[in-house]
């Protein structure tokens, strides 16, 4: 179960898998004999979703609990070269697809001069705007996690990073393609239909087995910081597919297409503004080629009404090409968003962010909040909610989902 | 030559001489020495406990890890690292100072494996809900402030230059700040901040001083008072390692992400 594939391909995944991680234990044989500084560390926590409405789709349950476990092991070599093992493991009351188990992270990181390699399962992050993350692909979307796709699953790959004066050169080979997660028939947070991700469609032949490459440049100059890639392989997002399931009932199906996507993102920062933009062109998907583009600012008000408070406002358009054939529910939003620091010992912390389609009447708000509690806890507190989603709205089966998220994690 | 020692003897008795140097050149005079008794360090490694203090008493404390690299005709790079809280484990900031103008900085969010620019300009922001501002915790340059030498007096039996820096760049916090070093060894004891409107903020006291290499002073302690909400911030050193052999390549976006 460690990736949700086809069940006719589960043994040899299986047994590839299991030749992985022979490869990442064997290169940490190979440097047994340099001096371990073991650290072990993570969080555990229990999370509620309380919702104001009761359930529309049929299947679905009203609340949910769920329990979540993220312990991490890390030591580093005296070259500097280290090893990471993150599993991620969480039970929920109310979604057999939500109760899932994910490594996050397995990585062997052989380091050199100014030559990085990095092995194993490993997230990357690639981005600078707030609220939609268009150019971030190397890992897939962990949809059942929360709805802002800020959780990823831990992707595999041999990635060789130099980091020049001119630059930064990431290469990535990536050997295997893991499925998008999506809410079971218990949960909420999910289109009417039910994904059914055990019948996934592929366009390659090889199916998850079609190696992914992807080549980034990335610097910074004075007040600007670019970065520019390239990705040839399985697209993270699939195209949802009508289809019945064996009993004849309506689902979606997910079919991941191959793709040719350039991205680009750029961030400037003048005085106490920093400007953001993040572009993609996409080829592969659906009969046309696309491209999608975000952008923005943030500004920082510093110890506002003379308190230690800051306070920031982040403002972001996105803007698909497609329009409402678009894949994603943002294809033509405004985001308005506050954040404030509190800088008290407690690191406490809000966000605020309000949503607007540009052509419909659609509109959604969000609250994020954190507050740690002495040394180890933290509580989030996350409440959304979204108005006036017209039919034809990606998020108009999720009319009577707002939400209020409590989690409590405590950090080891 | 009698003529020639004769102008000699009256330039160097002439009273012009002696006045010649007014309080702000004698500020920047001391700024200039100070600064040139902290150059040549390389870099060094230290760890740093912050323990915060609220009007009540209570405590929050804060494990860090600070490497700096020394960089001729710029200011340093310097990469600050957070073990604890543990919910900000990974927590890692890489700060390029510059001598004048905005420094360029990035912090590494470890959940998300992000990198992000961060607008440096707000240098009176605080760090890490401490006391202590951004521009209180970034390298101390000779450009950054203009200089104004007050007296001289004797703070727990040391003699002391007592001296007034006012900011030259923007959006600092303070009007200005009033040091006390000594004359000995050039080692800051005592910094007055004054706010924006001129009223005394925060008393910056170092204690402990060891000397590293033979040369370089550094204080095993620095405690933040804030006088106008009753908070404070003791910030203790320890472990501080000279010429480590950090290099400018320990100081990009690839080393913040795997700093931890």
């Amino acid at each position: 179960m460690i990736f949700q594939g086809h069940c006719q391909n589960r043994r040899r995944l299986l047994s590839r898998w299991g030749w992985a991680v022979l490869t990442v234990l064997g290169f940490i044989g190979l440097s047994i004999n340099t001096v371990f500084a073991h650290e072990f560390s993570g969080f555990v926590g229990g999370e509620a979703r309380v919702f104001a409405q009761s359930a529309i789709q049929p299947g679905q349950k009203d609340h949910s609990a769920s329990f979540v476990l993220n312990p991490e092991y890390y030591h580093e070599f005296d070259n500097g070269s280290s090893f990471t093992f993150v599993p991620f493991f969480r039970v929920d009351s109310a979604d057999d697809e939500r109760t899932h188990f994910d490594l996050r992270e397995l990585t062997y990181l052989w380091l050199h001069d100014s030559l990085e390699l990095r092995l194993g399962v490993r997230k990357v992050f690639w981005g600078v705007t707030e609220v939609v993350h268009l150019v971030d692909i190397i890992n897939q979307t962990d949809g059942v996690e929360n709805v802002d796709t800020e959780d990823k699953l831990g992707q595999p790959m041999v990635n060789l990073s130099f980091a020049r004066d001119w630059g930064t050169v990431d290469l990535f080979m990536l050997p295997f393609f893991r499925e998008r997660t999506f809410p079971g028939k218990g949960g909420r947070l999910r289109s009417a239909l039910v994904v059914d991700t055990d019948r996934a469609v592929f366009e390659s032949a090889a199916q998850e087995w079609h190696t992914d490459w992807a080549v980034r440049y990335s610097h910074f100059f004075g007040d600007f910081d670019v970065g520019l890639y390239h990705f040839i392989g399985t697209g993270r997002e699939p195209t949802l597919l009508a289809s019945t399931d064996g009993s004849g009932n309506p689902i979606l199906v997910p079919l991941y297409e191959q793709i040719n996507q350039t991205g680009l993102d750029v961030s400037y920062v003048v005085n106490d503004w920093l400007w953001k933009l993040e572009a993609i062109y996409r080829a592969g998907q659906g009969s046309e080629d696309y491209s999608s583009v975000t952008g923005g600012f943030e500004y920082t008000f510093t110890r506002i009404l003379e308190t230690a408070m800051d306070l920031g406002v982040v403002m972001e358009g996105i803007f698909d090409d497609r329009g409402d054939s678009a894949t994603t529910p943002l294809e033509n939003d405004i985001a308005l968003a506050l954040r404030l620091t509190v800088n008290d010992p407690e690191s406490t912390e809000a966000l605020l962010g309000f949503l607007q389609d540009v052509k419909e009447n659609a509109r959604s708000v969000f609250l994020e909040t954190s507050r740690r509690f002495g040394d180890n806890w933290k509580l989030t507190v996350e409440m959304r909610a979204s108005f006036s989603q017209p039919e034809s709205d990606l998020l108009f089966d999720q009319r009577a989902d707002d939400l209020l998220q409590m989690e409590l994690n405590y950090y080891f | 030559m009698i003529r020639v020692l004769i102008f000699c003897t009256l330039f160097f008795l002439s009273p012009l001489s002696v006045v010649a140097e007014t309080p702000e050149e004698k500020g920047l005079a001391i700024a200039v020495e100070d600064d040139k008794r902290d150059n040549g360090f390389g870099d060094f490694t230290a760890k740093m406990v912050m323990v915060l203090k609220n009007r009540q008493g209570e405590e929050s404390r804060r494990d860090i890890r600070n490497k700096t690299l020394e960089v001729e005709g710029d200011g340093d790079k310097s990469l600050v690292i957070f073990d604890k809280p543990r919910d900000v484990k990974g927590t890692a900031l890489l700060n390029f100072t510059h001598k004048t103008g905005n420094d360029d900085q990035w912090l590494f969010l470890p959940a998300l494996k992000r990198v992000k620019r961060i607008s440096s300009s707000n240098k009176s922001g605080s760090f890490m809900g401490s006391e202590f501002a951004y521009e209180d915790v970034t390298s101390q340059e000779v450009e950054k402030y203009t200089y104004k030498w007050i007296r001289d007096e004797t703070l727990d039996g040391k003699e002391c230059f007592v001296f007034e820096r006012t900011p030259t760049y923007k959006n600092s916090g303070y009007t200005r700040q009033v040091v006390w070093l000594d004359k000995k060894e050039y080692r800051i004891y005592k910094i007055d901040f004054y706010d924006r409107k001129n009223a005394l903020l925060k008393t910056q006291t170092n204690k402990d001083y060891k000397q590293y290499l033979d040369q370089y002073w550094q204080p095993n302690e620095m405690f933040m008072k804030n006088h106008q909400t009753g908070k404070s911030t003791v910030l203790t050193w320890s472990d501080y390692k000279f010429r480590t052999g950090l290099k400018d390549k320990s100081f990009n976006k690839n080393s913040l992400k795997r700093a931890r």
